[in-house]
C-alpha cells in the first residue's frame, strides 16, 4: 500500500478537521489567485493600453504623466493645447492646404490630432480626425482595429450633417443608452461646464475594445473648433489680441438670430488655421526615430515629448505595485496561517494517533517512514486545500470576467494563468547553458510557483508533527490503553 | 530459529532508579516450533515480546532469530527485520481504523521489500473466514472477526516467528477457541514458530510447550510469588 494512501486515509479518518483547515488553505490560495490574476489583468490593460498603435505623445510642457493619463486614459486635469502649426509639421502634403510636405512629415508614419477639454456627461469628449478609427490598428501584435457595433466612422464633412458627427465609445453608449441617430451636446472645460448649444449627431457606436476608447466620445475635430470658444482670439500685427473679425461677427450675430437652424446647417466654414490648436499629438514613428524626434521636441519651445509606455510602467512600478506587493503579502500571510492551522489540527490528533503510528512502527515501518506519512498527510491538506482554491479563484475571476472586460477590456478564461516571472531573472543574472542551448529567461506563471509553495509550507507545518511521529515510543505507545 | 542469550531488560523509574524487569540466560524456540509463555501480570511476557520483535532494545545479551541478532542490527535494520521476518497479534488487534480488512492485511506488506500481494493478502482473509468481509472496516466486524483480520496480517509476510501476545483476551469465550486454532493451524501450514503469551491456562494445556516465567525471567523467579 503506498504511503500517500496511508496519509490519505488518515485524512478521511479525521473528515471534518481535515475539510475545515483545507477549507481555510483554499480560502488562502483563492485569495493569493485572485490577487495574482487582478495583478496580471491591471498590468495587461495598462500596458496594452499605453501604445494604442502609437509610441510617442506630444503635448504642452508640464506634466509628463498628466500628458499620458490624459491622452490615452482620458483621465486627471486637462493639459495646455500646443499650435496648430507643430501639428501641420508633421502633416504630409495631401492633408495640407498648401500641398506641401510639412518638414517632420517623413519621420512620421502617422499622426493623429487630440483636442481636448469638453465633456458629453461624465465622459471626456475628444475632437480628432477621422483616421482615429479608419483601418487603425491599435494593436500590432494582434492585429485588432477599431470596430464599430453600429454605424460608421465620422467624416470630415458630411451634406447632412456638416461637420458635427461623432461617434461614441462602447461604454458611454451603454451607460448612457445612445445610438445612431442621437445627438450629443458637450459641456465647456468640466463635467459642470456650460452645454455647447450646438449637437453633434451620433453616427457610429464603436464596439468594445477594452482601451480607454471605451470611455470616450469623439467628436469631428472641425466641429469641436467651431464650437463656442474653442477657436482662438485673433491677434493683431502687433501680437495683442484683438477683436474677432467682422465676417465672424456677422455670422455669430447671424446664429443669434437663426438659433432654430442646427449648428450642422449653420457653421459650414471650417475655423481657420490660425486660430486653431490641439491638445496632443498621438504619434507612431519607428523605435530608431522616436528617441532622436523626442529629443528634439523636448528641446524645442512648443511642446514636449513623452513614451506613454515609460510613464505607464513607471506609475505602475512606483503605486500600483507596491499596493499589489502588500495586498500579495497579506494574502500569503492568509495561506501561512493556514499553514499553521494544519499543524495544530495534525499536531492536536497526534496523541490520538499514537497508536497508529505504534502500530505502523510495529509491523516494520521506520521511523522516517512514519515521518513521511504525517508529512505527506500535510502535503495532502495543503495541495488538495491549495487546489480548491486554484479552483476557487479562478471561478471567482470568471465570474467577474464579463465585468472586467466591459471595465478593462481584458478578456479573461477559466483557465488564463497569471502573468509569467522570468525564474533565471530570480537566481541568476548570467543565462543559463541547458544541452548547449542558451536559456536567457525562463518564463513561468506566478500561479505555477504556487505548488513549490505549498508543498515547503506543507513540509514545514508538517515538520512538527512529523517529528513527534518519528519520537513515538512504539513499546510504551503500544502498551497504553487503546 | 529464536535463541535468546542473557538478556537484560530494565527501565529507568521517576526516581531515576534502576527497575529490573528482564533477566533471561537462555531461551529457545526451534523452527516450527509452538510454546506457550505463561506468567503474571507485569512479569514482563510483554516487554520480552518487544525484546524479540526488536521493539525494545535489550540492555545486554542477544536475540538471535533465523540465525540474525537483532540486537545488532540499527533501528532501520531492526525495523525492516521485524517487518519480514517476524508476525505479531495483539492482544488488542491494533487494527488501522481507517482501512478495510483487505487494506489491514496489505498495510503489513507495505513496510517490507517484499511485493505487495493483494492475492495473497485475500487468500489470507479467506482462510481466516473473512473473504466476504474484505472491504469491511474494523467498527464493522466483530471483535473475533477483528482479531482474525489482525491473525491474517500478521502472516502476510510469511514470517519466520510469529509472537502472540494474550490474542483472546478480548475475545469473547465463543471465539476464543477459534481463534487459537486458527493461529496454530496457520502457523502450522506457513512453517512459522510460534511464541504465544497467555493467561488463561485452558489455552496453556493445548500446547505441547508450555514456558512459565517465573522459571525462566530470573528477576520474576527472584521476587514474586510465583502465580
Amino acid at each position: 500500500m503506498p504511503l500517500w494512501k496511508i496519509a490519505w486515509r488518515s485524512v478521511q479518518r479525521r473528515s471534518l478537521a481535515s475539510m475545515l483547515t483545507a477549507f481555510s488553505m483554499a480560502l488562502g490560495v483563492m485569495l493569493v489567485v485572485a490577487v495574482l490574476l487582478i495583478h496580471g489583468i491591471i498590468a495587461e490593460s495598462f500596458r496594452n493600453n499605453a501604445s494604442l498603435g502609437y509610441n510617442l505623445i506630444m503635448g504642452a510642457k508640464g506634466g509628463r504623466l498628466q500628458l499620458v493619463l490624459n491622452t490615452v486614459f482620458y483621465l486627471s486635469e486637462p493639459v495646455e493645447n500646443i499650435p496648430y502649426a507643430f501639428y501641420e509639421q508633421y502633416l504630409p502634403a495631401e492633408k495640407r492646404s498648401d500641398g506641401k510636405d510639412g518638414e517632420l512629415a517623413d519621420y512620421v508614419d502617422r499622426v493623429i490630432p487630440v483636442c481636448l477639454g469638453d465633456y458629453y456627461k461624465q465622459y471626456r469628449l475628444v475632437g480628432t480626425t477621422p483616421e482615429m478609427f479608419d483601418d487603425y490598428v491599435y494593436n500590432e501584435d494582434t492585429g485588432d482595429k477599431y470596430e464599430f457595433a453600429e454605424g460608421r466612422n465620422f467624416v470630415q464633412f458630411d451634406e447632412e450633417h456638416g461637420f458635427f458627427e461623432a461617434v461614441v465609445g462602447a461604454k458611454v453608449a451603454r451607460d448612457t443608452g445612445l445610438k445612431v441617430g442621437d445627438t450629443i451636446m458637450a459641456t465647456h472645460g468640466s463635467v459642470e461646464g456650460d452645454e455647447h448649444p450646438d449637437q453633434f449627431y451620433v453616427v457610429g457606436v464603436l464596439k468594445s475594445s477594452g482601451t480607454p476608447i471605451d470611455r470616450a466620445a469623439f467628436v469631428n475635430m472641425e466641429g469641436f473648433y467651431l464650437l463656442d470658444g474653442h477657436a482662438l482670439p485673433i491677434k493683431d500685427e502687433t501680437g495683442t489680441e484683438g477683436e474677432t473679425p467682422n465676417a465672424t461677427k456677422i455670422a455669430e450675430e447671424a446664429e443669434i438670430i437663426d438659433k432654430s437652424i442646427p449648428a450642422a446647417k449653420r457653421k459650414r466654414t471650417p475655423l481657420a488655421k490660425e486660430r486653431r490648436e490641439v491638445t496632443a499629438l498621438l504619434v507612431k514613428t519607428s523605435p530608431i526615430i522616436s528617441r532622436g524626434l523626442s529629443n528634439m521636441v523636448n528641446e524645442g519651445p512648443d511642446a514636449q515629448a513623452v513614451f506613454p509606455v515609460g510613464e505607464i510602467t513607471a506609475l505602475f512600478n512606483r503605486i500600483v505595485r507596491p499596493f499589489q506587493q502588500i495586498l500579495l503579502i497579506l494574502t500569503a500571510m492568509i495561506c501561512v496561517v493556514s499553514g499553521i492551522s494544519i499543524l495544530v489540527s495534525i499536531y492536536n490528533s497526534m496523541s490520538d494517533r499514537r497508536r497508529e503510528i505504534a502500530i505502523m512502527r510495529a509491523l516494520g515501518a521506520g521511523r522516517r517512514t512514519v515521518m513521511a506519512v504525517v508529512l505527506l498527510e500535510s502535503i495532502i491538506l495543503s495541495m488538495g486545500g491549495g487546489f480548491m482554491g486554484w479552483v476557487g479563484g479562478h471561478a471567482l475571476i470568471t465570474a467577474a470576467a464579463p465585468r472586467i472586460e466591459a471595465e478593462t477590456g481584458v478578456t479573461i478564461g477559466p483557465f488564463d494563468m497569471a502573468p509569467p516571472v522570468n525564474l533565471l531573472a530570480l537566481m541568476s543574472d548570467d543565462p543559463i547553458y541547458l544541452n548547449g542551448q542558451k536559456f536567457e529567461e525562463i518564463n513561468v506563471s506566478t500561479e505555477w510557483i504556487l505548488i513549490p509553495g505549498l508543498m515547503i509550507l506543507a513540509v514545514l507545518v508538517g515538520f512538527i508533527p512529523a517529528l513527534a511521529a518519528y519520537r513515538t515510543d512504539v513499546a510504551d505507545a503500544l502498551t497504553s490503553n487503546p | 530459529m529464536l535463541k535468546l542469550k542473557n538478556v537484560k531488560k530494565s527501565y529507568t523509574e521517576p526516581n531515576g532508579d534502576e527497575l529490573p524487569v528482564l533477566e533471561i540466560e537462555d531461551f529457545e524456540l526451534g523452527k516450527g516450533e509452538q510454546s506457550v509463555l505463561v506468567g503474571r501480570s507485569g512479569g514482563g511476557k510483554t516487554t520480552l515480546l518487544h525484546v524479540i520483535a526488536g521493539i525494545s532494545r535489550p540492555d545486554c545479551g542477544s536475540v538471535m532469530i533465523d540465525g540474525l541478532d537483532i540486537t545488532r542490527l540499527p533501528e532501520a535494520g531492526a525495523d525492516r527485520f521485524r517487518a519480514e521476518r517476524i508476525g505479531y497479534v495483539f492482544q488488542t488487534f491494533n487494527l488501522m481504523s481507517g482501512f478495510t480488512a483487505l487494506e489491514n492485511v496489505m498495510l503489513g506488506m507495505t513496510f517490507s521489500r517484499g511485493r505487495r500481494d493483494t492475492q495473497r493478502a485475500t487468500n489470507l482473509l479467506e482462510q481466516v473466514g473473512l473473504g466476504h468481509r474484505l472491504q469491511h472496516k474494523p467498527t464493522e466486524l466483530s471483535v473475533g472477526e477483528q482479531q482474525r483480520v489482525a491473525v491474517a496480517r500478521s502472516l502476510a509476510n510469511r514470517p519466520k516467528l510469529l509472537l502472540a501476545d494474550e490474542p483472546t483476551a478480548n475475545v469473547d469465550p465463543a471465539n476464543q477457541q477459534h481463534v487459537i486454532d486458527l493461529i496454530r493451524e496457520s502457523c502450522l501450514n506457513e512453517q512459522v514458530s510460534l511464541l504465544m503469551v497467555t493467561h488463561a491456562s485452558e489455552v496453556a494445556n493445548q500446547f505441547d510447550r508450555v514456558d512459565r516465567l517465573d522459571e525462566i525471567n530470573k528477576v520474576v523467579a527472584q521476587s514474586a510469588t510465583p502465580e
